[in-house]
C-alpha cells in the first residue's frame, strides 16, 4: 500500500497533471520509447517520424553520434562505430572475443571490463549503451515538454545478474530513474494483455535477430503471474540468414572464391531475400565477386520453409520445456503472442500456429510492442494509476548457486523462483579461530561451475573466532524484483554481521559506478552541485510529507517514545533542507529511513491484518 | 511470524486452495515493491522483505510435501536428510528396482513406453504415501510423518529423473 502523499499548500499539482515516466526498449538491433498519453501507449517518434533508433553509435574526436547519424559512418570508420553493444553487457573479453571473431574493433581493458578504443576515448559497453539511453531520454523530454520521473528499461528474460545490473548501470548514467527492469516477453504480455482483460494462460513466443525467449504467463484478474521463462541464447533470425548463405554458396558454387567481402555482401543480400519471402514465393539473390563475374540463384519460400525447420522445431522444444516448467499443456493456452522481427517469417507463425492450433497474435507491431508493454508499467509504477488493477509476478529466470567441493554447484534458489525471494544458507567454519570465508556464486543450470556463468566472488570477514565447526554463519541470498542479487551473511551465536566484500566477475563493482558517476559530474554542463542540492531538497519534502501523512494515519503504532524521535529527526532533516549541502540532506534523509523502518513493518502488518481479516468474514 | 499466521490459515496439512490462492494475491497487492516504486527507502526495504517471505511461504503452503515438513519443523520435528536414514528395506529394495529400471529405459525399443510404466509406478506408491502421511499428521504421529517425507522425497528425486530422461530423448 503506498502511502498517501499530501502536498502543501500553494504547492498542490493540478490533478490532471501527470508524472512523466517511459518504457524503454534497449535492443540489440534497435532501440524504442514509449509513453503513455491521453491513455493510450505508443512509441515516440524522432523529428523526422522514425520510431526505431538503431542501437548504433559512432566516436569521434569531437563528436559522439547515435543511430541514424551514426550509421553513415559504419562503412567508412567500423571501427569507432559500435553496434549492437547489448551483446558485450555482462561478458568477459574472452566471452566476446570467441562469440565474435570477426568484430572491427580495438579491445583493451581487462578480461572483467572489457573496453574498446575508439577516436572519441575507451568505452565500455555500459557508456555504449548509456549513450544510447540519453538520447532515447533526450528524445522523450523534447517530446513531452518535461523531464522524465522515471523510466523502465526492458531486458531480455535470460539476461544473468551481471546483465541486468550493467543495464542498470547504464540508465544510471544516462540520469534516468530506473523504476524497474523489466523483462522483454512479459512487457509484451502487458501490451497485449491489458487490453483483452482475459484470463488464462498465455505465451509469448519472442524470437529476435540473435536470441529466442518464451514466456509462459497467467492472467487472473489483472495479475500477470509469469510461470516459467526459456529459450536459447544462441538462436535468432540471424541464423535464418546463415542457412540462406549457405544455401547460396553450395547453389552458385562459390566456396572456392569466398572472402570476407563477397561473405558480407552475401549476408545482406540473404537477409533481404528472407524479408521478400515474407511477401513472395521466390526471391533471386544476385551478387558479383572481385572480378566482377555476376552469380545468382533463386530460393522459393518452400526452400527456404525447409532449411529453418529444424531452427523452428528446437524453438518448439524450449516451448514445451516451458510448458512443463509452469505444469500446464499446450491446449492449456488461450492466447500466444509474437514478438521480434523474425516472427515475421511465415513458416514461424505457421509451424507456431500448429503447435497451439490456434493462430498466435501478432496485431501489435512486433518491433514496438515491448516498449509500449514498458512504459504501460513504467505509468502505473511512477504512480499515474494509484488505484490500478495491474500487478506482475515475474521469476528468476537462471537457478543461483554456490561453488561446492570438486567444483560442483549447489543451488540456492532454483530457476523459475518468483521473484522477490529471499533464501538463507547455513555454513560452518573448518578451522579452529577461522575468521573469514569466502563464497562464489554462479548462474545457471549445469553441475559444474564451469559450465554456468560466473557472478562474484563474496569473502566475508570478521567472523568471531571459535573452534572448527562452532560458528554457524547463516548466509543469505535475497534477489529483488529487477532480478538482481544482493548477499548478507551473520553469525548466528554471536548475531554479528560479517563483512561482505563483492567483486563482481563482469561488469563494474560499485566503486568504479560511483567513479564514474562522479566523473559524468564533472564532464557535465550546468551547475551538478544546485541539481543535486534541489533534488535532495524536493526528497526530503516528499519523505517528510509521506511519514506525516502516514503518522496521522497510523500513529498509535509508534510508543510514545518513538513518535518524540520520529518528530525530532523530522524536524532536523526540516531544518538542513533549508540548508545549502545536499550530502547532509541525503544523510539525514538515511538516517530518517533507518528510524522509520519498524513503523513501516507494523503499518504493513496492520494493513495485512485487516485485508486478510476481511477476507476471512467474506468466505464464511 | 510463521507462514500459516502471515496467511491467515489454520495450521493444519489440509488446506482450502481457492483460499490460499486468494489470500497469496491480497498478499501480493499490498506487499509486492511495485506498490512502492515511489515510497521512502525505509518502506521500499520492508516490502522486499515481506514480500520475499509471501512468496517462499506460498511456495511450502502449496506443496503438500513442503507444507507436512515445515508443519512437522514447527512441531519441533527437522527431516534432518543424513543422520536419520529409512528403515523400510522393502522400500528401499522397491527404490533401487525403479532406479535400475530407469537406467534400461533408455535403451528399450520403446523407451517412452518403458518410461511411462516406471512413472505410473511412482505416481502410485506418491499416492499412497501421500494418503497415509495425511492420516499420520492428523493422528500426530510426527515420527512416522517424518518417515513418510523422507520417503516421498526419494519419490521426487526419481521424478526429476524420469523427467530429465524424457527431457534427453525427446531433444534426440
Amino acid at each position: 500500500m503506498a502511502l498517501l502523499q499530501i502536498s502543501e499548500p500553494g504547492q498542490t499539482q493540478a490533478p490532471h497533471q501527470r508524472k512523466l515516466a517511459v518504457g524503454i526498449d534497449l535492443g540489440t538491433t534497435n532501440s524504442l520509447v514509449a509513453s503513455v498519453r491521453s491513455g493510450e501507449a505508443t512509441t515516440l517518434p524522432d523529428e523526422s517520424g522514425k520510431h526505431l533508433l538503431p542501437s548504433i553509435v559512432h566516436y569521434s574526436s569531437d563528436a559522439k553520434l547515435v543511430g541514424e547519424l551514426a550509421k553513415e559512418h559504419l562503412l567508412k570508420q567500423p571501427e569507432n562505430t559500435i553496434v549492437s553493444a547489448k551483446r558485450f553487457i555482462g561478458r568477459s573479453l574472452s566471452d566476446i572475443t570467441a562469440r565474435y571473431p570477426q568484430l572491427p574493433y580495438h579491445f583493451s581493458g581487462t578480461e572483467s571490463n572489457p573496453q574498446i578504443e575508439t577516436a572519441g576515448g575507451i568505452k565500455n559497453a555500459i557508456q555504449i549503451s548509456s549513450d544510447i539511453l540519453t538520447h532515447l531520454k533526450q528524445r522523450a523530454e523534447e517530446t513531452l515538454g518535461d523531464e522524465l520521473q522515471g523510466a523502465v528499461i526492458t531486458v531480455p528474460a535470460y539476461f544473468d545478474d551481471a546483465q541486468r545490473q550493467g543495464t542498470k548501470d547504464a540508465a544510471q548514467f544516462a540520469g534516468l530513474n530506473v523504476l524497474r527492469l523489466l523483462n522483454e516477453p512479459t512487457a509484451a504480455a502487458i501490451a497485449y494483455g491489458l487490453d483483452t482483460g482475459q484470463e488464462g494462460n498465455i505465451v509469448v513466443y519472442d524470437l529476435g535477430g540473435g536470441t529466442f525467449d518464451v514466456s509462459v504467463l497467467r492472467l487472473s484478474k489483472g495479475v500477470f503471474e509469469v510461470l516459467a521463462t526459456g529459450g536459447d541464447s544462441a538462436l535468432g533470425g540471424d541464423d535464418f540468414d546463415q542457412l540462406i548463405v549457405e544455401y547460396c554458396i553450395e547453389s552458385m558454387s562459390l566456396s572456392d572464391q569466398l572472402d570476407n567481402r563477397l561473405f558480407a555482401e552475401l549476408r545482406l543480400q540473404a537477409k533481404a531475400a528472407k524479408e521478400r519471402l515474407t511477401n513472395e514465393d521466390t526471391a533471386t539473390i544476385t551478387i558479383s565477386n572481385a572480378n566482377g563475374d555476376n552469380f545468382s540463384c533463386d530460393i522459393t519460400r518452400q526452400q527456404f520453409d525447409t532449411l529453418c525447420l529444424p531452427l523452428i522445431k528446437k524453438t518448439l522444444r524450449a516451448t514445451k520445456r516451458a510448458l512443463k516448467d509452469a505444469d500446464i499443456s499446450n491446449k492449456d493456452v488461450i492466447e500466444v503472442v509474437m514478438v521480434g522481427g523474425s516472427t515475421r517469417v511465415p513458416s514461424v507463425r505457421n509451424q507456431v500456429q500448429a503447435f497451439f492450433g490456434k493462430v498466435p497474435r501478432t496485431d501489435i507491431d512486433p518491433d514496438k510492442v515491448v516498449a509500449i508493454g514498458a512504459s504501460i508499467q513504467a505509468d502505473i509504477l511512477v504512480g499515474n494509476k494509484p488505484d490500478g488493477e495491474m500487478l506482475l509476478l515475474d521469476v528468476l529466470p537462471l537457478s543461483l548457486g554456490l561453488e561446492t567441493m570438486g567444483e560442483l554447484v549447489e543451488k540456492i534458489i532454483p530457476r523459475n523462483t518468483t521473484i522477490p525471494v529471499a533464501r538463507a544458507q547455513e555454513f560452518t567454519t573448518f578451522k579452529d579461530g577461522q575468521t573469514a570465508m569466502s563464497l562464489h556464486v554462479v548462474q545457471g543450470e549445469r553441475e559444474l561451475v564451469g559450465d554456468c556463468r560466473s557472478l562474484a566472488r563474496f569473502s566475508l570477514k570478521g567472523i568471531p573466532p571459535m573452534a572448527a565447526g562452532a560458528a554457524h554463519i547463516r548466509v543469505t541470498f535475497q534477489v529483488d524484483a529487477d532480478g538482481l542479487l544482493s548477499v548478507t551473511a551473520m553469525e548466528k551465536s554471536s548475531g554479528i554481521t560479517a563483512d561482505i566484500q563483492v567483486k563482481p566477475s563482469y561488469g563494474l563493482s560499485d566503486k568504479e559506478v560511483a567513479s564514474m558517476l562522479k566523473a559524468s559530474f564533472v564532464n557535465a554542463k550546468g551547475d551538478m552541485q544546485a541539481r543535486m542540492l534541489k533534488e535532495q531538497q524536493v526528497e526530503a519534502r516528499r519523505v517528510i510529507e509521506s511519514l506525516e501523512a502516514a503518522i496521522e494515519q497510523d500513529g498509535e503504532l509508534l510508543t510514545p517514545q518513538q513518535t518524540l524521535d520520529i518528530s525530532e529527526s523530522i524536524h532536523q532533516l526540516r531544518d538542513l533542507a533549508n540548508g545549502e549541502c545536499p550530502d547532509s540532506i541525503k544523510s539525514a534523509i538515511e538516517t530518517l529511513d533507518l528510524l522509520t523502518q519498524p513503523f513501516a513493518a507494523a503499518r504493513m502488518d496492520k494493513s495485512i491484518k485487516t485485508a486478510l481479516a476481511g477476507q476471512s468474514v467474506d468466505e464464511i | 511470524m510463521n507462514y500459516f499466521e502471515l496467511f491467515n490459515l489454520a495450521e493444519s496439512y489440509s488446506v482450502d486452495k481457492t483460499q490460499l490462492n486468494e489470500h497469496y494475491q491480497t498478499l501480493q497487492r499490498l506487499t509486492h515493491p511495485d506498490g512502492f516504486a515511489s515510497s521512502s527507502e525505509a518502506e521500499k526495504a520492508i516490502a522486499l522483505q515481506k514480500n520475499a517471505m509471501v512468496n517462499d511461504a506460498y511456495h511450502v503452503l502449496k506443496s503438500p510435501l513442503a507444507r507436512a515438513e515445515y508443519l512437522l519443523e514447527l512441531r519441533g520435528f527437522s527431516i534432518n536428510h543424513e543422520s536419520q536414514t529409512l528403515q523400510d528395506r522393502s522400500f528401499l529394495m522397491k527404490q533401487m528396482e525403479l532406479r535400475e529400471m530407469l537406467d534400461d529405459a533408455a535403451q528399450c525399443s520403446d523407451p517412452f513406453a518403458a518410461i511411462e510404466s516406471i512413472s505410473q509406478e511412482i505416481d502410485d506408491t506418491q499416492r499412497d504415501l501421500f494418503s497415509q502421511l495425511e492420516s499420520q499428521l492428523e493422528g500426530e504421529m510426527w515420527e512416522s510423518s517424518a518417515d513418510s517425507i523422507r520417503k516421498l522425497k526419494f519419490l521426487v528425486k526419481l521424478s526429476a529423473e524420469v523427467e530429465l530422461l524424457e527431457e534427453r530423448l525427446d531433444d534426440l
